[in-house]
């Protein structure tokens, strides 16, 4: 049965969408003083748009800064954004009451990077992972301790972790409550924020197997964040490219690996070196830093560490525009 | 049995680590064996790269070197570490200040928290200048300011006089290696030194390291986890593993051929940018905790080929072929192994 239902979903995937974000901004105030005085803001994320269908897997990358993380909660309104539209499930979520956005957030949930800082040390496993049903009436009906064991068993771990502590387990076992508590509420959307960055090289490969299982298995989608090129081509279908702020490219994965269009992706893909000693190139090294969100650069933000900078790019903002199918960058360049 | 330590046919090794252990007592009264019988050399000029896991004592060894292991709780129990002939752990702590700094520095991960934020990075410079060199303090500024310029920091003589807020990441991380440099050192030791690093701050990192280093002659022993890393920038690797070295081998021979199942697996698990993987193969199970190590060999609980004889006896680390070492009993040249039929078999 299982099987005979898969092309079908597959089918459906393809059109329906999960989440639409259009122009999300996000402006964090600067205060002075014991009045809170405003003297400016940080602009963290600005304009940025984007689509996730069911089922699907966009990676998220950029620097440290670029606005990746922020982005991520805003979808789930863990920040407020400042201004654009996040619509999940055709369904639009900037106004919702508390009460409602607790209620849609038993269908979006979030994984965070340190797992033990996510975890309270106070808890035993099962606990952790009973608190989210607790919280949203899930299953009432049923023991807690069959469906926790069932969970512990989805993500690889053993019944008998029930009674443990999170101080007792290792890090890649503590990514593994993490998940388990995010899927214990039947989610649509995992918001993955750097989920394998804090894990030894070992482990972290184990996780990625596990997220993808699952993702089958629950018919999950994901908007994975990470800072790590190589990690996001694996897992993802589609990528985003982030630069101070402002998402610079979006294409499906396969061309945006073959052929990056926007100077600073074809930067940050030659920066990354390679395993495998033969094969040296030539770096594009990047000068300098990235600036300072309080104060970005006029036009485009990338202008002054780019190598094919022009006038107009100091002046102009460019648009993210499409190129080929569905490869979309944002760059006065042709 | 030849041990690593004297495979040096021809260089004269600038720096040996021999079957070096460094425990630590546990506040429950255990001990915990962070490096337990570790050998490697390296010789002058070259990038020595040393791969492994968090806890499989990597930063240790470097710690060692530098006698900057904290003690008690931390002591050598065994082993010795020779740098141009001399060994390092008869040294007492008034000598191994000349020689840190001068002869063999260091360059830590975390670049905020090895500078001191109420000195100036010039002072920070001049200081270790003055204390190994005989000049005045306006020679010792001058060098600070040709050191910074060498590091590629723009605006030398004002930078000078910045605070290490002031900087960022990447600017304070160039200001660690001028400083390691600056009296320059015939080895540098860098932990990590990228890691808190973005990637393409990452890459300028690394170039200048690998400039410097032409421009000053120092050897580089090079920590890290990340392979990429080690296969762009090094010419030697050591992995190590809960502890213990591994496997050494040049890096050609290592990436293509590696010897231990640890490194076959960590080479077989990473994603990677250059090729497509359906599925990641995975090391399963944890590294392990050091108060409880296995028996027999380390890796074992870990590996698919462990036997009997693994679970029971400590493979030696032994030298299959020239300029490569293995601890494992599957590698050629350890008595009743398959190897040799596997390799032919490969071949």
């Amino acid at each position: 049965m299982k099987q005979m239902s898969l092309p079908l979903q597959k089918l459906k995937s393809e059109t329906e969408l999960i989440l639409e974000v259009k122009n999300l901004t996000k402006h964090f105030p600067i205060t002075k003083g014991f009045l809170g005085r405003q003297v400016g803001v940080v602009h963290a994320v600005e304009n940025v748009s984007f689509n996730i269908s069911k089922g699907e897997t966009l990676g998220l990358v950029g620097e440290s800064g670029c606005g990746k993380s922020t982005t991520g909660r805003m979808i789930l309104r863990l920040i407020e954004p400042t201004s654009g539209d996040i619509n999940f499930c055709g369904k639009r979520i900037n106004n919702l009451r508390s009460e409602e956005m607790r209620r849609l957030r038993k269908e979006m949930q979030i994984v965070f990077q340190d797992p033990m800082a996510s975890l309270n040390p106070r808890m035993t496993v099962g606990d952790l992972i009973a608190e989210p049903m607790q919280i949203h009436g899930i299953d009432k009906g049923t023991p807690k301790e069959q469906i926790v064991k069932k969970l512990l068993e989805a993500v690889g771990l053993r019944p008998n972790h029930i009674y443990s502590f999170p101080r007792e387990l290792s890090g890649g076992q503590r990514q593994r409550i993490g998940i388990a508590r995010a899927l214990s509420v039947k989610p649509k959307l995992i918001v993955a924020d750097e989920p394998v960055s804090a894990l030894d090289v070992s482990i972290r490969s184990q996780i990625i197997n596990l997220l993808e299982d699952l993702q089958q298995e629950f018919d999950l989608t994901y908007l994975f964040i990470a800072h790590d090129m190589s990690v996001v081509k694996h897992i993802s279908d589609r990528v985003g490219v982030m630069y101070l702020g402002k998402l610079v490219e979006l294409a499906p994965k396969s061309l945006l690996f073959a052929r990056p269009q926007h100077p600073y992706t074809q930067a940050l893909l030659s920066a990354i070196p390679i395993p495998s000693p033969g094969a040296k190139k030539d770096h594009i090294i990047l000068e300098g830093d990235v600036p300072n969100p309080i104060n970005p650069p006029s036009g485009c933000r990338f202008h002054t560490r780019c190598c094919y900078v022009m006038d107009r790019c100091r002046q102009e903002e460019p648009e993210l525009r499409e190129r080929e199918g569905s490869h979309f960058a944002a760059c006065h360049l042709d | 049995m030849k041990q690593p330590h004297d495979i040096l046919e021809h260089v004269t090794p600038l720096l040996s680590v021999k079957n070096l252990k460094t425990y630590f007592r546990s506040e429950e009264g255990g001990v915990i064996k962070a490096v337990d019988g570790a050998s490697l050399h390296i010789r002058p000029k070259e990038i020595l790269g040393i791969v492994g896991e968090s806890g499989s004592g990597k930063s240790i060894t470097a710690m060692s070197i530098l006698r900057l292991i904290p003690s008690p709780p931390g002591y050598f129990a065994g082993g010795d570490i020779v740098f141009e002939n001399e060994s390092l752990l008869a040294k007492t702590q008034k000598e191994m200040r000349l020689i840190r700094g001068k002869d063999i520095s260091m360059v830590f991960q975390e670049p905020m928290s090895s500078l001191n934020p109420a000195y100036t990075v010039g002072y920070q410079i001049m200081e270790n200048i003055m204390l190994h060199q005989k000049v005045s303090k306006n020679q010792a500024l001058e060098h600070a300011v040709d050191m910074l310029k060498l590091v590629g920091i723009p605006s030398p003589e004002k930078r000078v006089h910045d605070y290490p807020f002031q900087m960022s990441g990447g600017m304070r991380q160039r200001v660690m290696v001028a400083m390691a440099l600056s009296c320059q050192p015939k080895l540098l030791i860098a932990d990590e030194p990228t890691t808190a690093l973005d990637v393409t701050i990452q890459a300028q990192i690394l170039r200048l390291i690998l400039d410097t280093k032409d421009k000053v002659g120092s050897a580089i022993m090079l920590i890290t986890h990340d392979l990429g890393v080690v296969a762009e920038v090094c010419q030697r690797v050591v992995v190590m593993y809960a502890g213990k070295v591994v496997e050494v081998a040049y890096v050609n021979e290592l990436f293509n051929h590696p010897a231990h199942p640890y490194t076959e697996g960590l080479l077989s698990a990473i994603p990677r940018l250059d090729e497509t993987r359906d599925r990641l193969t995975i090391v399963p199970g944890s590294i392990p905790n050091p108060a409880r190590m296995p028996e027999g060999c380390r890796f074992h609980p870990r590996c698919q080929y462990a036997d009997e004889r693994c679970r029971t006896e400590q493979p030696p680390l032994v030298s299959p072929k020239p300029g490569q070492w293995v601890s494992c009993w599957r590698a050629s040249g350890v008595e009743g192994s398959e190897a040799d039929v596997a390799a032919t078999a490969e071949a």
